[in-house]
């Protein structure tokens, strides 16, 4: 099985994935993230379009929020 | 009855007048001391020493009560103070979130010192009246009314027997009382703080800060919630305390330099317009655009934090609020806020009390109110979180504190350790709506089981083992409270920094110290002890100087610079921190840099830390946590998540769970998870420059020019 890795967790890649499928996957609904694959930084405007490799290294930084 | 004759009943006991005194970069260097046993009315001049040390606001407020009271002074003993102090940056209107007060005082749930920031005018009005910081002592022989008048330059002491107790009706009465008019431009200038009747019966008392909303035509109401400084208020029998200013000028705080300022302001303005609404949605939700997140992330407390979500809990989204709360409205609580997070659900009917059937406007809920009297208790519906709101606010408890507590007694009630013999026949079991109510309305009596709820955690596992026999250890593993606060509303259990903190601060479990959780659970970014205990130094004390200044946290991180994802520490925010230390700069004309920043922190934090180790407290062993904030306490937790705990032995711990009990495995988790927390303790207390034991080294008090005679006396003992 092809994976990609978010924040440490593996999970199955698919063809095609794209940024919003790996936060969907992960239950990411938090809005002020941070989002970094194979190292380079994806902009927001990105995230329906940029697609996954395989094995990628994902990184879903989530920044603080909240009193 | 008319203003005018609630007033006609008044006893004036005091009337003092004062020289006026304009702000000079932040600060007019005196404190206003009020004393209810001789009605004396006294201006300090502030210390260039306090100055320097203290800066403002928590500051402040330590350094005053420290001097007012004695190591063994209760919450109330009539030398225990109120200390409200605003901060040099308090005033402001030019960058968002400036308008914040700090209270301190000594707290009836914890016998230590608890601080409570809050928004409304009066902060700012105080200031301008000429007072850097007000302090209440000693207590009054009946119901009073103190009258800051910062237009005559007059402080009276009245009697007041006729008005309400509760704020959304006093708040009311006092600002058209003292207002020149009925016109909103000059009931604008009044700022009123009130309790509730239940501040009167329970010990989570809260303050209401009032703010004049000229929109609406109606007063505001914000909150100094945590650790019952209401209930403080209301035992010194004050009614109310009001200020009066003469406006707002452009510059009252008359800053050094006015530009900077200007210009930090429009670009964090900016950043709300354009960012915000793909962001947090601050203007449009509040800190409720939390509820469905958290939720989502399983660190929702439900049923007394045993789950972190609950099939349920979309009855609280996020969108169910943008809903109620009433669109389209500048909901700042202080001038010049671009936030605009105070959001208000307009022209509630309430279905219970003695306002039933009004049509009220309701502050909130915020996220921790959403969570505490909602999902933390089993209710899942928005307007029964909206009617206890309004109740918690009106009748001056706190919400947190409320929700935690009557979910620890629905617990008591499930497992049978209170039975309806002893709540008086309701019936107490999770998400039971009625009785929620009517546990409120009882507090505000002073009556029935809701007395006995009103006594805390802390208070009601004392209460609760001597009278009813309860199981102590059970109650103190469930007991979500740590030096007798209650824990405000996120799941740690899977956070060891959160865990650290909560139980970690000095206060008590509240997340304004610091808020860890996605940056341990979920980005990994802090997996060893050592990057943990960086964190749990540098957030607690970052956050602290906000309290040092008269500012709000949220508009350092709850809207983010759109290149902030590519700064070096974008956790820290950092052009917010670099708008932060320039208008420091800019108001009071100084020159500090982002160490310096932290560094003044400190020197509080560390002062905050000896004052409860004075007192007694303040040591390792009052950093401990209730088990529920680590772990599965019950079957029942552990079985909702088998799959994962089993999954977390077999990686983290290297115990292979299979043919073990559930009670055993609850055990070894368990055992492994005390032992990393006091691991934690070690890493942490090494990197604040604290002893083993959780005791501010001398040597650390030196580095930081904070080796006072009376500081170094009490820690001397404790080396």
């Amino acid at each position: 099985m092809d994976t990609v890795t978010v924040n440490g967790n593996v999970i199955a890649w698919k063809e095609g994935m794209t940024v919003r499928n790996v936060l969907d996957e992960m239950k990411y609904s938090f809005r002020l993230l941070i989002i970094k694959v194979n190292g380079g930084i994806v902009k927001r405007e990105n995230w329906d379009d940029f697609s996954v490799p395989k094995n990628a290294d994902i990184k879903v930084i989530h920044l603080m929020s909240g009193g | 009855m008319g203003v005018s004759d609630l007033k006609s009943k008044h006893v004036p006991l005091k009337e003092m007048s004062y020289e006026p005194k304009e702000l000079f970069r932040g600060y007019t260097d005196r404190v206003l001391h009020i004393n209810l046993d001789n009605n004396s009315v006294n201006i300090k001049n502030v210390s260039p020493q306090m100055k320097e040390k203290f800066i403002g606001g928590k500051g402040y407020g330590l350094r005053l009560l420290w001097d007012a009271t004695k190591p063994e002074t209760k919450w109330n003993d009539n030398e225990n103070e109120i200390v409200i102090s605003p901060g040099p940056i308090c005033g402001i209107t030019q960058y968002a979130g400036a308008g914040k007060s700090l209270v301190v005082s000594i707290s009836p749930i914890t016998d230590i010192v608890i601080d409570s920031n809050v928004g409304g005018y009066f902060g700012p009005f105080l200031k301008f009246s000429g007072f850097d910081a007000l302090e209440l002592q000693g207590k009054a022989k009946n119901d009073v009314i103190i009258v800051i008048d910062g237009v005559k330059n007059t402080v009276t002491i009245e009697e007041a027997p006729a008005e309400e107790i509760d704020s959304h009706i006093l708040a009311e009465q006092l600002t058209e009382m003292y207002s020149d008019s009925p016109e909103p431009r000059d009931m604008k200038n009044i700022s009123v703080i009130s309790a509730g009747h239940a501040a009167d019966h329970t010990m989570i008392g809260m303050l209401n800060f009032s703010w004049y909303d000229i929109k609406r035509k109606k007063c505001r109401l914000k909150q100094a919630g945590r650790g019952g400084i209401g209930t403080v208020f209301r035992d010194k029998k004050i009614k109310a305390v009001v200020v009066k200013a003469a406006g707002v000028t452009q510059d009252p705080n008359h800053v050094a330099d006015m530009e900077p300022i200007r210009e930090r302001g429009a670009r964090f303005a900016r950043e709300m317009k354009e960012l915000d609404p793909h962001q947090c949605r601050m203007k449009q939700e509040g800190t409720a655009h939390l509820v469905n997140i958290m939720n989502d992330y399983n660190l929702l407390p439900t049923h007394n934090f045993k789950f972190g979500s609950h099939k349920d809990a979309d009855a609280l989204h996020s969108r169910v609020w943008n809903k109620k709360f009433t669109q389209g409205m500048n909901d700042g609580c202080w001038i010049g806020c671009t936030m605009n997070c105070a959001k208000a659900v307009d022209d509630f009917v309430l279905k219970s009390g003695p306002y039933k059937g009004q049509a009220v406007i309701v502050d909130g809920p915020e996220y921790e109110t959403a969570a505490g009297v909602g999902s933390n208790m089993g209710i899942f519906d928005a307007d029964t979180v909206i009617e206890l709101n309004f109740y918690c606010d009106t009748y001056g408890i706190d919400t947190i504190s409320f929700g935690t507590m009557t979910a620890f007694a629905m617990e008591c009630f499930e497992n049978g350790l209170i039975t309806k013999e002893h709540t008086g026949g309701m019936d107490l079991s999770f998400g039971n709506i009625e009785s929620a109510l009517e546990l409120i309305h009882q507090m505000a009596r002073g009556e029935g089981f809701g007395k006995i709820v009103g006594l805390g955690v802390r208070g009601m596992k004392k209460y609760f083992h001597e009278h009813f026999d309860a199981d102590m250890n059970f109650m103190n593993d469930i007991g979500m409270e740590n030096k007798g606060l209650e824990y405000s509303q996120y799941v740690s259990k899977e956070s060891l920094a959160q865990q650290g903190g909560y139980a970690m601060t000095n206060k008590g479990p509240q997340h304004d110290e610091a808020w860890l959780i996605f940056m341990d659970m979920v980005n990994n970014h802090i997996p060893t002890f050592e990057n943990k205990a960086e964190a749990l130094h540098y957030f607690p004390m970052f956050r602290t100087w906000f309290g040092l200044m008269g500012l709000c946290k949220l508009p350092w991180n709850d809207v983010e610079p759109e290149n902030n994802a590519e700064t070096d520490e974008p956790a820290k925010v950092p052009e917010h921190v670099d708008n932060y230390v320039t208008i420091y700069n800019a108001v009071t004309g100084s020159n500090i840099d982002k160490a310096e920043m932290i560094r003044q922190s400190e020197r509080v934090y560390n002062f905050q830390r000896t004052f409860n180790i004075r007192r007694g407290y303040g040591l390792r062993k009052h950093d401990a946590q209730p088990y529920r904030a680590a772990g599965p306490v019950t079957v029942e937790e552990y079985k909702s998540m088998e799959e994962f705990y089993d999954r977390k032995m077999k990686e983290d711990i290297g115990v292979d769970p299979a043919g073990k009990s559930v009670g055993e495995k609850i055990a070894i988790t368990r055992k492994y998870r005390e032992d990393r927390y006091e691991q934690l303790l070690d890493a942490v207390y090494l990197r604040r420059g604290w002893t083993s034991n959780g005791v501010p080294k001398i040597e650390h008090m030196k580095d930081l020019g904070m080796d006072l005679p009376e500081v170094i006396e009490v820690l001397s003992k404790h080396q």
